[in-house]
């Protein structure tokens, strides 16, 4: 396959950063993810993550995937493990780590995701529920403690409930110090959560900046397909209906008092 | 060229030649003659005609030679040691010996004459596969197989799976590079160790590939039965196959040189 | 009173061993009736019975008590299974697990083949279909070479072949992306326009049911809300207690009026919030 490649993409990512990467299907997003740990080489150019050239032959990939980690879209399709414990240890073990270690390491990254370990250790990935697959899919990257940790559309196809969790976890794991790098389709789920959006079309950058900069460019964005959170959507249609409301405006409550302002009805 | 990727699954090249038109069950009978005449042929005088037939035929598919030559490629070390065991193995005149191994003067013969024989047939067969798409040989096989009912050879659903096993397998490829990509991110290493190592390491690609395509087993049947799938009973096809004037003139041409050259040679 | 296309009377389900399932209830007396022309979304949250509820519209799955008609056929009528299923039309989640051939014309095909209809009026069906979904140039395309969307599509367009009164979609947006989500829409809204294709669509995703006829929420295996999307969407803490989303404006509408100004209830979308607040034009 060679579709959609990358073309002159320069970015930084900084410690502690929660970005998300948006784009229609086909933009490049997940050609660009793969890089991040190895995965894919560029053709040209130099990928740096923490300041090792992975792009050079005697660069050692290992090391490097367990510092990046990557989850995949619909991860619970790489279960593979007779238990819960197995699976989720698999990259660790694959570090090197000793027994009592990989288990350490397993309960933590369950707790992590919300699982309780001692009940489901021993079960088998493929018994549980789609949704506590997932989880424990993710636990199984986050079991070798990456500093960064890249989702491809985590939240795909679960329901209401189910991607709440996942969106908490992940806001958790970034409090908690983790370089996060998320993979969406969906704009309110990156205005909530990101703190720096990059916007990829036709395998190069489009827009690059904070959620209220990029939602900002609602022309540009529907040029290039994508929508806009469907909160900021109205106060952009209410401000060209005639209505003076700020339009860089991300979620319900800050609509919500910008709408009682405007509209005067403090009392 | 985009719309004929779906159809280059193996090694079918589409095409409007004269070849490429016949029916499929005229190609599949040629080819099963073919395997017949050169298992009744042996000699050099008769593997030069059947040569120069499929020579012809190659001619008339308008297919460039060096395609039904790639086919060779990876058989050669088949072919190879065929020629060596019949070089070395069979008695006779010797011509020359090197400490145990002898060369026989029958031995070459014989070598040379099977590696002839492996090459006429892999070059027919593969001028069958390279004229005729997946889709239209499934057809050609379940439609001949089809007199098989009665003793119980299942024709449709024979044809069935191979349908079914064409579409899926660029899904599975696709979900191949994916679930080793998604386990060397967890450092998971699929090209280094020994032997016993190496074939540890699938497990982690082998088993989610093996779970995903039971699941998408279930998911096709459920579809297919919601569809009114219930066997091949009396069903229709989208495109009969229709036997036409040229393909009864092919098959002629066919019969006739076989048994003209199994007969004489 | 028109005689309904689907109904179902108490009908109750339990996934027996056979089915891999536990013996818990997924169905718990269901009663609803779909009229044809109607375009009726299902909604709940993964495990609410939704897709269980659709498997036994076209007899997949026959009620463990109750009774489901279809068209005046009674699903669990052995022999009028085949017949219920060329009425009735499937489509499922995900795009790649559907398909059958190795093309989009063969594909359509399959159902038409399967009914056992001459070559040459199967021909017409494709056209006619795959015309209807908009992918007719798509005709010679093998599946893999499609977008989701477009596969889903297809899928479409292989179920409306077999002329059926009624699709059946078991969240057949759930695996796509938002352009791919918006084309299977979009094509189900035209045919229940153009064609008077009936309609019955199960999703988790709030924003795909505003267009529908009347909604039906389900929870634990049983109907617990049914009416028009607004009277649904008006009771925002209701169907956030059974784990479903409210869209952002209607999210937006409900905290307005509880805080005790004049928004009305069942605000859907960013056109109406908009009439409300700027009703000058």
């Amino acid at each position: 396959m060679s579709q959609a490649a990358l073309r002159n993409v320069s970015l930084e990512i900084e410690d502690g950063e929660l970005v998300g990467i948006i784009g229609p299907t086909g933009s490049g997003k997940s050609t660009l993810v793969q890089h991040f740990n190895g995965l894919l080489k560029p053709d040209s150019g130099k990928v740096y993550v923490d300041g090792v050239d992975l792009t050079l032959k005697d660069t050692q990939l290992r090391p490097i995937r367990q510092k990046v980690g990557m989850v995949f879209q619909y991860p619970e399709h790489q279960l593979f493990g007779e238990t819960v414990l197995e699976d989720v240890g698999f990259g660790p073990q694959n570090i090197g780590l000793s027994d009592d270690d990989v288990v350490q390491r397993v309960q933590e990254a369950l707790a992590y995701v919300g699982l309780d370990f001692a009940s489901i250790k021993d079960q088998s990935p493929f018994e549980l529920s789609g949704g506590q697959k997932r989880r424990v899919a993710i636990a199984g990257v986050l079991a070798m403690r990456p500093s960064v940790l890249i989702l491809d559309e985590p939240t795909a196809g679960l329901d209401p409930e189910g991607r709440e969790e996942i969106l908490a976890e992940i806001r958790q794991l970034h409090n908690d110090g983790i370089t996060v790098v998320l993979v969406t389709h969906s704009m309110e789920d990156v205005a909530r959560l990101a703190s720096r959006l990059i916007v990829m079309d036709q395998g190069a950058v489009a827009l690059d900046g904070t959620p209220v900069e990029v939602f900002g460019q609602a022309a540009r964005l529907k040029e290039l397909g994508l929508g806009l959170p469907e909160i900021t959507e109205l106060m952009h249609e209410l401000k060209a209906n005639g209505l003076d409301v700020r339009t860089d405006i991300l979620t319900v409550p800050e609509a919500e008092e910008e709408i009682i302002r405007v509209m005067g009805w403090q009392k | 060229m985009r719309m004929f990727r779906s159809v280059t699954i193996g090694q079918h090249i589409p095409g409007d030649s004269i070849i490429h038109r016949l029916d499929p069950r005229t190609k599949i009978l040629s080819a099963i003659l073919l395997i017949v005449l050169l298992f009744v042929v042996n000699g050099f005088a008769g593997y030069g005609l059947v040569a120069l037939a499929i020579a012809l035929v190659v001619r008339a598919s308008r297919i460039p030679g060096k395609f039904v030559l790639r086919g060779i490629r990876p058989l050669m070390m088949i072919l190879i040691l065929t020629l060596a065991l019949h070089l070395f193995m069979t008695d006779g005149r010797v011509i020359f010996q090197f400490f145990f191994l002898k060369v026989t003067w029958e031995g070459l013969v014989r070598g040379l004459l099977m590696g002839t024989r492996l090459i006429l047939l892999i070059m027919g067969t593969s001028m069958l596969t390279l004229t005729t798409s997946p889709m239209q040989l499934t057809d050609g096989i379940e439609t001949l197989l089809r007199p098989g009912k009665k003793i119980g050879i299942p024709a449709h659903e024979l044809a069935m799976m191979m349908t079914i096993a064409l579409r899926f397998i660029p899904t599975l490829l696709e979900e191949t590079e994916k679930i080793m990509k998604a386990q060397m991110a967890r450092g998971a290493d699929f090209q280094s160790g020994g032997l016993m190592q190496r074939a540890k390491s699938l497990i982690p690609l082998l088993v989610p590939l093996f779970v995903n395509a039971f699941r998408r087993a279930d998911d096709l049947a459920i579809a297919m039965e919601a569809r009114g799938y219930r066997g091949g009973e009396g069903r229709t096809k989208l495109r009969e196959l229709q036997f036409q004037q040229h393909d009864l003139v092919a098959l002629f041409l066919v019969v006739v040189f076989s048994v003209l050259v199994g007969v004489f040679f | 009173m028109t005689e309904p296309l689907i109904r179902f009377s108490d009908v109750s389900f339990i996934y027996t061993k056979t089915h891999g399932g536990e013996g818990l209830p997924a169905l718990k007396d269901i009663n609803f009736e779909v009229f044809e022309g109607e375009f009726v979304a299902v909604l709940g949250h993964n495990g609410s019975g939704k897709s269980t509820l659709a498997k036994h519209v076209n007899a997949l799955l026959t009620p463990t008590s109750g009774q489901v008609v279809v068209a005046g056929l009674d699903t669990a009528d052995q022999e009028k299974v085949w017949e219920i299923r060329q009425k009735v039309g499937m489509v499922f989640q995900n795009p790649d697990n559907q398909l059958v051939a190795t093309t989009v014309e063969e594909d359509v095909a399959f159902g038409p083949e399967n009914l056992g209809i001459p070559s040459a009026e199967i021909e017409e069906r494709i056209a006619a279909a795959l015309q209807a979904v908009d992918m007719l140039s798509y005709r010679l395309h093998s599946p893999h070479q499609l977008s989701g969307g477009q596969k889903q599509r297809v899928a479409i367009a292989g179920v409306i072949s077999m002329l059926p009164k009624c699709i059946v979609l078991d969240e057949p947006t759930a695996m796509l992306d938002p352009a791919g989500r918006s084309e299977v829409i979009s094509t189900i809204h035209r045919l229940n326009k153009e064609e008077q294709i009936t309609v019955l669509h199960i999703t988790h995703h709030m924003d795909e049911v505003i267009g529908a006829d009347r909604v039906i929420v389900m929870d634990e295996g049983s109907i617990v809300m049914q009416g028009t999307p607004r009277q649904v969407f008006s009771q925002v803490d209701l169907l956030r207690s059974l784990h479903l989303d409210v869209p952002q404006v209607t999210d937006l509408a409900e905290r307005l009026r509880n805080r005790g100004h004049r928004v009305p209830q069942g605000i859907l979308t960013v056109k109406e919030m908009v009439m409300l607040l700027c009703p000058s034009d």
